[in-house]
């Protein structure tokens, strides 16, 4: 398997938005590097791409998508595949990553990442999916943990279990995304310690951050709130046993000015520091 | 258990089919899974409010979310871009609003204006390449942003007084049916209002008639002397608009600049 995303890229970085564009072309950003939402970007052309060319020039680039269904009982869409392949070939991106979810069935598509039953089953189809997009790709894919609202009667793992026995038989990388750990663990009543403890360190690849609301019954995966104090503690936590990735923030909405995302991510930097200090 | 059997069941779920998850899930998920329910309409009319932005102005808040949700119900997203997601929602309110055919084509301007925004990158032809050009046998291709649908009301008007955030016309039925035309200058999209006999000529090119073919067309349409002055006139306007991204001779395949 070729692409970047074998090698270990340490630092600190940020998701593209379009409010910040402006930032990104007319000043010097601190970041190692930005992540993009894949799909917005595989489009025939137009000013979205032209300004994406222009920040690659000055900043590496992850790929970050959304729609690619790693879980569709029904197989990956092709035409999608291609595209995605298409526009990496193009980045040359540091990460090409999507969600263990799924979005789509028999033409339907969600447009939202919902939740797999954790079992042998679900686990083969998955590894499937991820088998085809990595050998179309030529890359290895990151696949990030998902927050979800509700587990399945028939699940026979834990969530970090499946994604253990999902690198094993891939030899995909892991997008560990704490804030997700941390909202399963509120949702579902799991330790979020053993959750880190069980997932395979040395496939993490690239951590996100971010913040979420309290719904109803349920935490949500908002991304429209800073990082809150328990996801950075347990940030922490996951420094501790992984050591430096790659790691950047997500906000999605309610996007402040970049020089808020810049300060949190500077928090990020100081906890992965104290980390490397404490292992001195 | 069958993973394809509950994404079915899934689906049935979010979309309000008659299904029932009990099989997959037990009591406690209630709460779960009204979040996805939840959370699946909140993104598809977030969609429709970011494309159809001065469709939503037109008609209110509170109506567009109704229409929104009509169409949301109507209408399950198929596609793996959103981007896509609006290309109906032009007939849906076709049918929600019979007897106020602008807010139709409103939408459909929107839209229009979207999928611009987004489509092929395609130069127009260079000043240079339009010296000593056999325009009797010339072929004329467009650029592939470039849309077309028929207008019978002054949305045009409408969307434009709304974009300038002045009070919009009322609105109106063209006293004869036109046609808006949308395409992408540089990287922004625009569009005009055009008049039948425009339309007639577009379709024409479109239809792979060369220029001296549209000259007769004209002509026998309008008689010579205005043919030939209309044939002139919309070639320079849609030099002028950087429609015209190739010019072949008859034969010929166009090719376009990038």
């Amino acid at each position: 398997m070729t692409g970047n995303s074998d090698a270990t890229i340490q630092g600190f970085g940020l998701g593209l938005r379009t409010p910040h564009y402006q930032d990104f072309l007319t000043g010097t950003v601190p970041v190692d590097f930005v992540e993009v939402i894949s799909e917005n970007f595989m489009i025939d052309g137009g000013k979205p791409r032209h300004i994406l060319d222009q920040i690659r020039e000055r900043h590496p680039v992850a790929l970050h998508g959304v729609s690619m269904s790693v879980g569709s009982a029904d197989g990956l869409d092709h035409g999608y595949l291609h595209r995605l392949k298409a526009l990496a070939d193009h980045l040359d991106p540091l990460f090409v990553s999507d969600h263990l979810c799924w979005t789509r069935i028999e033409g339907f598509n969600s447009h939202d990442l919902l939740p797999l039953p954790y079992t042998d089953e679900a686990l083969d189809i998955v590894c499937a999916n991820i088998a085809l997009a990595q050998d179309v790709l030529q890359r290895t894919m990151l696949i990030e943990n998902p927050s979800t609202y509700l587990q399945f009667t028939a699940d026979s793992m834990t969530e970090w279990q499946f994604l253990d026995a999902m690198c094993d038989r891939t030899g995909c990388a892991l997008l560990l995304d704490v804030n997700n750990i941390y909202v399963g663990a509120v949702n579902h009543g799991f330790d979020p310690i053993a959750y880190l403890d069980g997932v395979p360190a040395d496939r993490v690849r690239q951590i996100h951050l971010a913040g979420h609301s309290q719904g109803k019954d349920r935490l949500i995966d908002t991304h429209d709130q800073p990082v809150p104090p328990s996801v950075w503690a347990l940030y922490a936590d996951a420094c501790r046993r992984i050591g430096p990735v790659a790691t950047m923030i997500e906000r999605d909405d309610d996007i402040p000015p970049l020089a808020e995302l810049l300060a949190e991510l500077d928090i990020a930097r100081s906890l992965a520091s104290d980390d490397r200090k404490a292992a001195a | 258990m069958s993973l394809s059997a509950m994404q079915r069941d899934f689906r049935g779920w979010l979309i309000d089919a008659p299904v029932s998850m009990a099989e997959w899930v037990d009591a406690d998920a209630r709460a779960g899974l009204a979040v996805y329910h939840n959370a699946y309409r909140v993104q598809l009319v977030d969609c429709l409010r970011d494309t159809f932005e001065k469709t939503l102005l037109w008609l209110g808040n509170d109506e567009f979310i109704d229409a929104a949700r009509a169409h949301i119900e109507s209408t399950p997203p198929h596609g793996w871009t959103l981007g896509v997601y609006g290309d109906g929602f032009a007939h849906t309110l076709a049918e929600l609003y019979p007897n106020d055919p602008e807010v139709a084509e409103l939408a459909w301007l929107d839209c229009a204006l979207s999928r611009a925004f987004e489509g092929p990158d395609a130069a127009p032809v260079s000043p240079e390449r339009l010296v000593a050009v056999d325009w009797d046998n010339a072929g004329l291709l467009f650029t592939p942003t470039m849309q077309i649908a028929v207008a019978r009301t002054n949305a045009g008007a409408i969307w434009s007084a709304l974009s300038a955030q002045d009070d919009p016309p009322m609105a109106a039925i063209l006293p004869e049916p036109g046609a808006m035309l949308v395409w992408r200058q540089d990287f922004t999209p625009c569009f005009r209002t055009v008049q039948a006999i425009e339309t007639f000529a577009l379709e024409h090119i479109v239809a792979g008639a060369t220029f001296g073919a549209l000259c007769l067309a004209l002509i026998e349409r309008c008689g010579e002397e205005i043919g030939v002055v209309e044939a002139g006139a919309l070639l320079g306007q849609w030099i002028g608009d950087g429609l015209i991204t190739a010019i072949s001779l008859y034969g010929q395949q166009p090719t376009a600049q990038r």
